[in-house]
């Protein structure tokens, strides 16, 4: 197999590739706290009665949370703040899809890159 | 430590990086990456499925890292080049997939990097107590300083990593050993704080959901292997220090996890960003209040450092190898190091921590490692196929194979879903993203690259080539 020469690039186009790389960079983690998609969905079960017994908290965890300077009323929102686990089932599969064809692009391109690598290291001998 | 032999490493005839470091650095760069996630980042898995949903994870993730240092000890041990993982999978997969092992790993290290600025800042101010005062200009010095410090050597930067990495751990021991852990009600009081009806408040749900920020105890320890091409005995130094250094975070970890737990509610344990800190003042002891803190500060420090020196060199590495452009690959004339890629990310890590807050930085740099851990069990697989036990020299044989990779790339799964319980739209854009930027590297960027000078490895053809 014939030794391949790759083109040497001009430093406009190096410039050019470090562009692209800075900015793929900055939408893919910028864009999605831009948009307030990141973040796991929390709220605040409300408690009309603000003691720390309404709040589940035995003697030791109120003696603690006062030492830590809440009161029931501002230990309130901490405790109350919870996450509502509920599986949505499109955007499971949309990820799975995503991460499953990721993967098979990733390792079946790399495998045809891999193979011109191997017969021109090991058919050059 | 003494560092005698200077010699440099020859990549070509070019300028290449110096071969200085022994196991005690390959450890102090693992740990050190890793140690702050006892500082901050694991109670988050508290908040995700209560306490013991934290101890457990810990101990299932545990797992899962023990498999990802047996991998890297293999494979690093015997392809022995910088990048680490991103030289693992040049070698045993592809270019392509060497250029998305090498972006997973920037990404994973740079945004721990913020993490570790945002957690640093927002300490000293928490301390301060002054009103008005913000984070922003210690995140910024924090981030430049530790920039110039690896611009100057890596041996300078492993040796100060060395020091607070040791004072920062033996605060843990300290702590542990001051609240007498044997026995309970005198200060430990976990009995009454993880009750049988607060143990898992979520159920078996919040337990996966706590897999996110359970890699937190760990993540990092992989970076040992971006140092492969500056130790002085690779296939010595690297399986010590790795498996040296996951012992220390296994020990760390459980001492955390049963000193916080018995001291706070779980409700507060997984919301603050100082769970140390906030356990050595409610021991009473101002003695052990400000040793925690220095040890927080110093911990944020020696991940932050470490950090930077693994992210720029696997960023150098994609230089070299022209799959970016060739001018991020020069090492510096006086000090040997890869300045201009520590440069170049320096501006975007510091853009990173004044727009992302600590536990979106924190999922950022998950994100990344869960990715690569993923590639890391396929790839030991094809690694063992290619070529069998026998067939070349390996520094290191792990045991039991396929288990640990099988139990990797399981464990990568759960944590995938769990991921996907709070961010995933943040992981679909992520994939995206690495998506697209292949397209541009196969369909583009491939054409820059000298094929046959992918493989650098005096190894036998792979089987089935």
């Amino acid at each position: 197999m014939s030794r391949y020469t790759p083109p040497e690039q001009s430093k406009a186009g190096q410039v050019f590739d470090i562009v692209v790389v800075v900015v793929a960079i900055f939408v893919a983690l910028w864009l999605p706290l831009k948009l307030g998609l990141a973040g796991a969905a929390k709220s605040i079960d409300a408690l009309d009665a603000k003691t720390w017994e309404a709040l589940g908290q035995n003697p030791t965890m109120a003696a603690i949370w006062e030492k830590l300077g809440y009161t029931p009323e501002t230990a309130h929102d901490v405790i109350q703040n919870r996450f509502h686990y509920v599986i949505d089932w499109p955007t499971l599969i949309i990820m799975a899809a995503v991460l499953i064809g990721y993967f098979v692009f990733l390792f079946r391109a790399s495998d045809r890159e891999y193979r011109d690598v191997i017969n021109e290291k090991f058919d050059d001998k | 430590m003494t560092t005698t032999v200077l010699e440099p490493a020859i990549h070509g005839d070019r300028v290449s990086l110096l071969r200085v470091l022994g196991p005690a650095h390959v450890w102090a760069l693992g740990v050190g990456i890793v140690l702050v996630g006892e500082f901050t980042g694991w109670n988050f898995s508290a908040d995700k499925g209560g306490a013991l949903a934290a101890l457990i994870v810990c101990w299932i993730v545990g797992l899962l890292y023990t498999s990802v240092a047996m991998i890297d000890s293999e494979v690093t041990s015997t392809v022995a080049a910088a990048g680490g993982q991103y030289a693992q999978a040049k070698h045993i997969v592809g270019p392509l997939m060497a250029f998305n092992v090498a972006l997973f790993l920037v990404f994973a290290y740079t945004m721990l990097e913020v993490s570790d600025a945002i957690l640093l800042g927002d300490t000293i101010v928490a301390k301060a107590g002054v009103e008005g005062l913000t984070h922003n200009s210690f995140i910024a010095a924090t981030i430049v300083v530790l920039a110039w410090l690896n611009y100057r050597g890596v041996l300078m930067t492993l040796n100060v990593n060395f020091v607070i990495t040791a004072i920062a751990y033996v605060s843990i021991v300290i702590l542990f050993f001051s609240v007498s852990p044997w026995t309970q009600g005198a200060v430990l009081k976990l009995n009454e704080l993880v009750t049988p009806g607060n143990a898992l408040p979520y159920g078996w749900i919040g337990v996966i959901a706590a897999f996110q920020f359970g890699i937190w105890y760990y993540l990092g320890i992989e970076g040992t292997t971006q140092a492969a091409e500056e130790v002085r005995s690779p296939a010595r130094s690297l399986p010590y220090g790795t498996m040296a250094g996951m012992i220390t975070l296994l020990i760390a970890a459980a001492m955390t996890w049963y000193v916080c737990a018995s001291l706070m509610p779980w409700e507060y344990l997984g919301i603050t960003y100082y769970p140390l800190w906030d356990a050595g003042k409610l021991t009473g002891s101002p003695l052990l209040e400000n040793l925690l803190f220095i040890a927080t500060l110093l911990a944020a420090l020696a991940s932050a450092n470490g950090c930077i020196n693994d992210a720029a060199r696997a960023w150098f590495s994609l230089g070299r190898d022209r799959y970016l452009p060739s001018w991020f690959s020069a090492v510096h004339p006086k000090y040997r190091t890869p300045y201009r890629s520590i440069l170049f990310l320096l501006p975007i890590a510091l853009a990173f921590a004044f727009i992302a807050d600590l536990n979106q930085a924190i999922t950022f740099s998950i994100l990344s490692g869960v990715l690569q851990y993923t590639f890391m069990s396929i790839n030991i697989m094809m690694f063992r196929k290619k070529w069998p036990l026998g067939t070349i020299r390996r520094g290191y044989t792990h045991p039991f194979h396929p288990l640990p990779a099988i139990v990797l790339f399981c464990l990568c799964v759960v944590t995938f879903f769990a991921i996907f319980l709070g961010f995933g739209s943040q992981l679909i854009a992520m994939t995206i993203f690495y998506f697209l930027i292949s397209l541009w590297f196969h369909f583009y960027r491939y054409k820059f690259v000298r094929r046959g000078d992918q493989f650098t490895m005096p190894w036998p053809k792979p089987q089935g080539y």
